[in-house]
Order: C-alpha cells, then structure tokens, then sequence
C-alpha cells in the first residue's frame, strides 16, 4: 500500500473539526438508517418467503404508520439543516481581523499575491493560527478553490471577486486542488499550501524582498494609468477623492448607496457607468482591457492602504456630494 | 419446455404486434406504440453500450496515477461523451420511452397513445439528435463536460460543442413529445371504471415524469440557443468579458438538470411499484402515500436546483432556501424506500430475477438517497462538492437505481414484449454480479470524495490509487454483468421457450391480453381490476 494514503483526511483548520463532527454524525446516522433497512428487508424475505407456513393476515390502517416515517425524518432532517446552516453561517463569515491574500486563477495555474507584494505560483504560504481572508478571481473560466485538510471550497469566477477564509491550526504543507472542470489541463491545475509559524512565515515574507508591497505597486499604478491625474489631490477634473474610501458608504446617483468593497472598486474601473457616485458625471472611461486582473488587485489594494483609521460606514460620516 | 416445443406453441398463438405486419418499412412508420416502444429500446441499448464503452475507457485510465491509455484531450472528451451520451440519449429516455410507451396504454385499457403520430416523431427526433452527437464523437468529439458550464463552453472550448448541443435540443423535444402524449393519454384514455386512484403506481409514475418533462425540458432548450448564440454570434450572455453571468448559465441549466434528476428515478420507482408487489404476491403497502410521495418529488424537485451552487458563488441566503427544499425533497423518497419494504412484510415472497433486480434497487437507492442527505447540507456540500463523492451518490441513484429497475422492468415485462421467457439462472446470476460490481465499482468513489479527489482528473495525487484500481476492478465486473443479458435475452428472442399471458401471476390490465398482444392490445376488452389485488384470483 502506498505509504502516502491515508483514510483519515487531516484536520487542520480552525472549523474543520466542527465539519468533521457533522460528517461523522451524518455518517453514523444514514449507516445506522441503511443498514435498519437493511436488517428488516432480510428478515421479511426470509419470514415470509413462499412456501413457508406463517401467518399472512395483514393489519388495517396503515396511516398511523405512514405518518411516523413521514415525519420522524422530516424532524431529523430539519434538525441536520440548522446544525448545517450554523456552521455555513461561519465558514461563509470571516473574522473582520482576517489578513487578505489576492488569488489570481487562470488555465492552468493559481497566482497568489501577499499584501507585501510577495508573489507566488501554485503555492501559498499562510501563518499559523492566523485567520486569512482569499479574494480570488480569475482571468478566463471558472476554476475552484479546494483544500481539502481545510474542509473549504469556492468557486473562482471570472469578471468577479469571490472569497474564502480559513484559519490554519497545523503546520505543514497540504494539497490544493482546482474541483471545477477548466479545460486541458484542469487535473495538473494544484498545489501546496504550506503552513508556517508566524515568524517563520514574516521572515519568509522578507526573503522576498525585492518586491514592493502590493500597495507601493498600487500607487504606482494609480500614477501611470493616470487614475491621479483626476482623482488626486491637485486634480482640477471633478472626479470624487478616493483618499480613505475602502469599506466606507458611498451615495450613488440613481439614489441608492453601496458600500465601498473590493467589487465595487473593480466594477467602478472597469464599469465606471455601473454605479456613479453622487454629485459627479459619468465622464470616466473605463479601464477594461487595459488592467490586468493582477492590477486590480494591487490598485484596490493602494485604495486600501490610503485607509488610515478603521471606519464605521455610516452615512452620516459622509457629505451629500459623496466626498468626506 | 424445449424450444420446439415453444415454436410450435408460438405459431398457433394469435396474431401479434410482432407479425401481424413484417419488414423493414412497416417498422420505420408504425404508428403502434408497443412498436415504437422497441425502436427505442433498440436505439437506448445502443447508446448505452456506447455511453458505457466511454466509461470502460475512463476507468482503464485511472488504474495509475498518471494514466495508461488516454492523453488528457481524449480524456476529458471521454468522460463529457460518457456523460452526454448516458444523460440524454439513455437514462431520460429509457423507462419512459421503452417501458413507458410498451405498457402505459395497455395499462389502463386504450389502443394506443393519444398522438400515435406525434409518439413515431419523439422516435425520429430522438434518433436526429443521437446522430449529431455521434457525429461530433466522429469529429474529433467535445470536451465540455456534460454540464456545458460557461464560459468554457461558449469563449474557450475548441471541441465540437455546436453539434452537441443541436444532438441535445433536438433530442429535448423528443422528450417533450413524450411528456405531452403520455400526460393526454391518461388523462382522456383511461378505459371506464379506471379512476385515477386505481391506477398502477408506475402509470401515476409515468403522469408525473411527463410533466417534469414537459416543463423542465423547454428551459435546457433555451438555455442551449443561448450558449449557441453567445458562441457562434459573441452576444453577450454568460461571459463576463462580454458583459454576461456565468452564473446565470448554472440557475438556468440546473433549473432543467435537476428535474432531470428525477426524470430519470420516477419511472424507475414506478417500475419497482409494480415487481415488488407481483413477487410479494401482496398489495402494494400505502399505495395512496406512494402516489402522493410521486406528485411530491415531481413538484419539490422543481425547487431544489440551488443544491448544486452551494460553492458557485450564490449567495448564503439562497444556500439556505435550497439547502431546506432539498430536505424536504427527501422525504417521499424515504416515505417510499420504506412503503417498498413493508410491502415485503406479510407477503409470499418469491425471487426471480426481476424482484432481485427491484430489491438491489431499493438497497443502492437508498445507500445514493442518504448520501444525497449529506450534500443537501451546505457544510459537507462544501468540502464534498465536485469531488469523486457527488459521482458516487448520482450513480448510486442513477446507475444502482435508474440502471438497476429498468432491467429489473425489462426482465419482468419481457415476456409480455416478446412472448418467451429468458433463462432464469442466468437472469438471477446477472443480477447479483450487477448488485456486487457496482458497489465495488461505487462504493470506493464515496471514499475517495471524502478523501478530495476531485471528479473530471485525467491525473491524480498517488495516495488515490488503491481506490481507484478496486474501483476499476468493480467496473470489470458491472460491465460483464450487463453484457450477459444482452446474450440471454438476445438469445431468448429466438429461442425462449413460450411465456404464456401471465406468467408471473401478476395483475394489471396487461397481463389479461395475449403475450406479445395483438396490434390492437386486447382481442377481448381487459376487465378493470385493482392493480395490486393480489389477495383476488388473476382475471
């Protein structure tokens, strides 16, 4: 037998012991249901085989019976929904203290961008004990995000950003693997997420260090496409000022109002007459075809950083004409 | 009884469907369902061997790691042909078309279906679709995934998609034919004294299938036109870069492929309705909840599409109104595996081939229904979704169910079809290969998903391999256990020995008429009995 198989799958992140337990549960409890089933098939097969003398005469009312196994598993069932439905809740809602990693899918390959600029290629490298958040989108078809130590999975679309997090409780390196048929190559599409302590994982950071940070290319950018040119602080075009505007309520013309999160930021480069903010005019051309998805990211990462304290995004915060 | 004896016998048997006229032609424009019933069977039988020789290739790949037969192109054409093939050109056609066509105007006493005509061109139609698939199998073949998901299939893919997708929509309309013809017939050809609840369980079967058929069906219609128009015109649809949703393709072809879920397991639990009671030789046990766990599946089924985006990127608030229909949805199902076995109870119980086809069906439906619990709830969906977890629960239902009661159905009528019956040893041996290769094909599928093999891998991680050789090993076995009755029955077709009318002692209207019956069905009007009056001699 092959020394790398093994019939337990580790359990290495902060929720997949509570899946695991739900698992198991369901495991023991549909054997328990089959193998009943299974037990009563054989008796009466046997019992009331042709030819062997027994009593035939069948009961009336059959509807007290029907009705118990009609909503015995009906309890059952809803009682594993909302056991479900918790631990969805959780796996679905990242802790607000998550440190961001941008994931760039594309036929065949994952392209992962730490915050500092760290890039890598079928690998990821997280901290131990550390939740973190994936953004992830793709350049072409719909890829998917698989660890399976960590019990996660989500689906990486194109023209969207779509999220995962996870919260590694073991060290060591553990498969990842593309679950969402992408064309050629789609089983070759893999690869490693390696668990490091902290500090092993802040100096392996640094050994990196040629890179600027995400951010520091970000603004670069933010110069070069000539985004500062309208929206910086000197600019003499109208254009709203974009200085601390991740994560905070923005008023749109139509009326309505959005918070300023990653697809936002996306959907106003790519699409800027999607949503226009209040009090401007659609004037902005749209960045589409120029921007690469790894752009994106690191714009919306410079946006970010121009955070400088942690907003509650209320409205009252923000002035009518959708400046602040 | 030898088989002269039979011949003999055979010849002064009335005029029959069969003979009543020869030749190629008068086959090609009957207009008599029991004949059109088996230009279909002819036409699901060879698709099937085709479907299956595409899985036997899959399956022979993945002993090792890295593959031994196929490159990674032809793989993924493999496993996209296999699933198309099996999808739409066998297992939504199979009961309905065969079984279904054969025996729902016998059943409840009428000459024929309402639109005879309409019935002959669901056949053609059927056939026009197969050969544009075959014939994109024959350019070099398609490899999409049966599931055609964007924007693969529209902006990436350069397979023959165009005549795949023209093969399934035509074949689409074969099956709203159906739907419409079968839906007509049982509502105006009942024969008098057939009220709706004396039906057999698998005509109310049949009634229920035909309208998920008829409203599910026209939706994969559009939604092929579209991919066609997003692919051949570049109108934006579903590709982001055109301004479009992929996700929107998943709603739209989920909406239909889901119902076709049940498309292809509510005929084949109206089958089992019939063969468990003939060989229990006692009434179906709730028949009325049976009937209404039938109407439940078909209406909820329509609800429960949402169960395959869990990880799409829907939201959480959907997730949870899919996740509690497909719940819900599971109940007629557990209300039915368990009505089955109590039928068992108090009966006189007798195991020729087709109860032993019916009670590996309840067993490997059961095992595919339970699985299907865990992937309703959205926290396992998310760690088991396309991984080899969700190919072992559909096949469970698909192949152990759908697979296991149309052979069950075709062992159990074949001597109504045909007039002969079929060597029983090797009838019952078939049966219990099938029950043991597939469960040793299936069955390490289940671990391995836990394990996280995902499904659609031409290569895969080196700790799979132990599972996937025991799983190559069953496939072995299931495939033999289907060749043998394609040889028993073949050979029984020419050389089995007389049936007689009723030679289960079953009731049910088509058991009064002659076996094979006239063209016109009853020489003598069938009287109406309760389908399952088995405590009442057979009339």
């Amino acid at each position: 037998m092959n020394e790398q198989f093994h019939l337990l799958l580790p359990s290495a992140s902060s929720l997949s012991g509570r899946i695991d337990a739900l698992w198991w549960t369901m495991v023991l409890l549909c054997s328990a249901v089959a193998i009943g089933v299974f037990i009563v098939m054989w008796v009466f097969c046997i019992r009331y085989r042709r030819g062997r003398q027994i009593d035939r005469t069948l009961s009336r009312g059959t509807t007290p019976i029907e009705l118990t196994w009609t909503l015995v598993p009906l309890v059952i069932f809803i009682g594993v929904f909302g056991w479900s439905l918790f631990l969805y809740a959780r796996e679905k809602n990242p802790p607000a203290d998550a440190q961001t990693i941008y994931v760039v899918a594309k036929q065949w390959m994952w392209k992962v961008q730490h915050p500092n600029g760290t890039r890598e290629i079928n690998q990821l490298h997280v901290p131990l004990d550390v939740p973190i958040r994936l953004t992830m989108t793709s350049q072409d078809v719909i890829h998917s995000f698989y660890v399976p130590a960590f019990r996660v999975k989500q689906d990486v679309l194109p023209g969207r950003y779509t999220q995962l997090w996870f919260e590694a409780t073991q060290l060591g390196s553990f498969p990842l693997f593309c679950t969402q048929y992408c064309g050629l190559d789609h089983s070759r599409m893999g690869g490693q997420v390696t668990v490091m302590r902290p500090e092993d994982y802040a100096r392996w950071l640094r050994g990196d260090g040629g890179n600027a940070t995400l951010a520091t290319r970000g603004a670069a950018l933010f110069r070069s496409l000539g985004c500062s040119g309208c929206h910086g602080a000197n600019a003499s075009v109208h254009a709203p000022d974009l200085d601390g505007i991740y994560g905070r309520m923005v008023h749109l013309s139509d009326g309505s109002s959005v918070i300023a999160d990653d697809v936002y930021m996306r959907d106003s480069i790519l699409l800027p007459d999607k949503q226009v903010v209040a009090g401007f005019d659609p004037i902005m051309p749209s960045f589409q075809d120029q921007v690469s998805e790894d752009d994106l990211l690191a714009l919306i990462a410079y946006l970010k950083s121009t955070r400088t304290q942690p907003v509650s995004a209320t409205a009252s915060e923000i002035t009518k004409n959708g400046r602040h | 009884m030898v088989a002269i004896d039979a011949d003999t016998h055979l010849d002064a048997t009335p005029p029959n469907f069969l003979n009543q006229e020869t030749g190629l032609w008068s086959w090609l424009t009957t207009h008599d369902h029991k004949r059109i019933g088996i230009l279909y069977a002819i036409g699901i039988t060879f698709f099937f061997f085709l479907g299956g020789a595409a899985a036997t290739l899959i399956r022979l790949h993945l002993i090792t790691p890295n593959g031994v037969l196929l490159d990674t192109e032809t793989y993924n054409k493999a496993f996209t042909f296999h699933g198309v093939v099996m999808v739409w050109f066998f297992l939504i056609p199979s009961i309905p078309a065969t079984l279904g066509n054969f025996l729902l105007p016998l059943m409840i006493g009428a000459r024929d279906v309402a639109f005879p005509k309409l019935n002959l061109a669901s056949w053609y139609l059927y056939i026009i679709g197969g050969l544009f698939t075959i014939c994109a199998l024959l350019m070099g073949g398609v490899d999409t995934g049966w599931t055609f998901y964007t924007p693969f299939s529209t902006m990436f893919s350069n397979s023959n998609v165009f005549l795949v997708i023209v093969g399934v929509f035509v074949t689409g309309f074969s099956t709203i034919f159906t739907g419409l013809n079968f839906i007509v017939t049982v509502h105006n050809l009942r024969m008098p004294g057939m009220k709706w609840f004396k039906l057999p369980l698998f005509v109310w079967a049949m009634y229920a299938v035909s309208i998920v058929m008829v409203l599910a069906t026209p939706v994969l219609a559009m939604t092929l036109a579209l991919i066609g128009l997003e692919r051949g015109l570049g109108v934006g649809v579903f590709d982001p870069a055109l301004g479009g949703d992929p996700l929107l393709f998943q709603h739209l072809f989920w909406f239909y492929s889901h119902p076709a879920v049940y498309i292809m397991i509510l005929p084949a639990m109206g089958v089992i309705s019939e063969i468990i009671p003939c060989f229990a030789k006692r009434d179906i046990f709730g028949y009325r909840f049976m009937v209404y766990a039938l109407v439940a599946i078909a209406v909820i089924g329509f609800l429960v599409w949402g169960h395959h985006m869990f990880v799409a990127g829907m939201s959480v608030y959907a997730g949870l109104v899919f996740s509690i229909l497909s719940f819900l949805v599971a109940v007629p199902s557990a209300i039915k595996v368990f009505n089955w076995t109590a039928t068992l109870h108090k009966g006189t119980i007798s195991f020729e081939a087709p109860m032993l086809y019916a009670l590996g069906f309840v067993g490997l439906f059961m095992l595919g229904g339970l699985t299907g619990l865990m992937l309703a709830a959205p926290a396992l969906d998310v760690p088991l979704h396309d991984t080899y977890f969700v190919i072992a629960h559909f096949h469970y239902v698909m192949v152990g169910g759908s697979v296991m009661a149309y052979l069950g159905g075709i062992h159990y009528w074949w001597p109504k079809i045909t007039g002969r019956l079929y060597n029983e040893a090797l009838a019952k041996f078939s049966a219990i290969l099938m029950f043991c290769g597939f469960n040793l094909t299936f069955f390490p599928q289940y671990v391995l998903g836990y394990e996280g093999m995902p499904r659609r891998y031409a290569h895969y991680a080196p700790q799979f391999q132990v599972l996937n050789v025991l799983s190559s090993a069953g496939a072995s076995i299931l495939a033999l256990s289907y060749l043998l009755p394609l040889a028993y029955l073949g050979w029984s077709l020419f050389r089995g020995a007389a049936a007689g009318n009723n030679p289960w002692n079953a009731r049910g209207l088509e058991w009064q008429t002659t076996s094979p019956p006239p063209t016109e069905n009853f020489y003598k009007p069938p009287v109406v009995q309760d389908a399952y009056a088995y405590d009442q001699p057979a009339l």
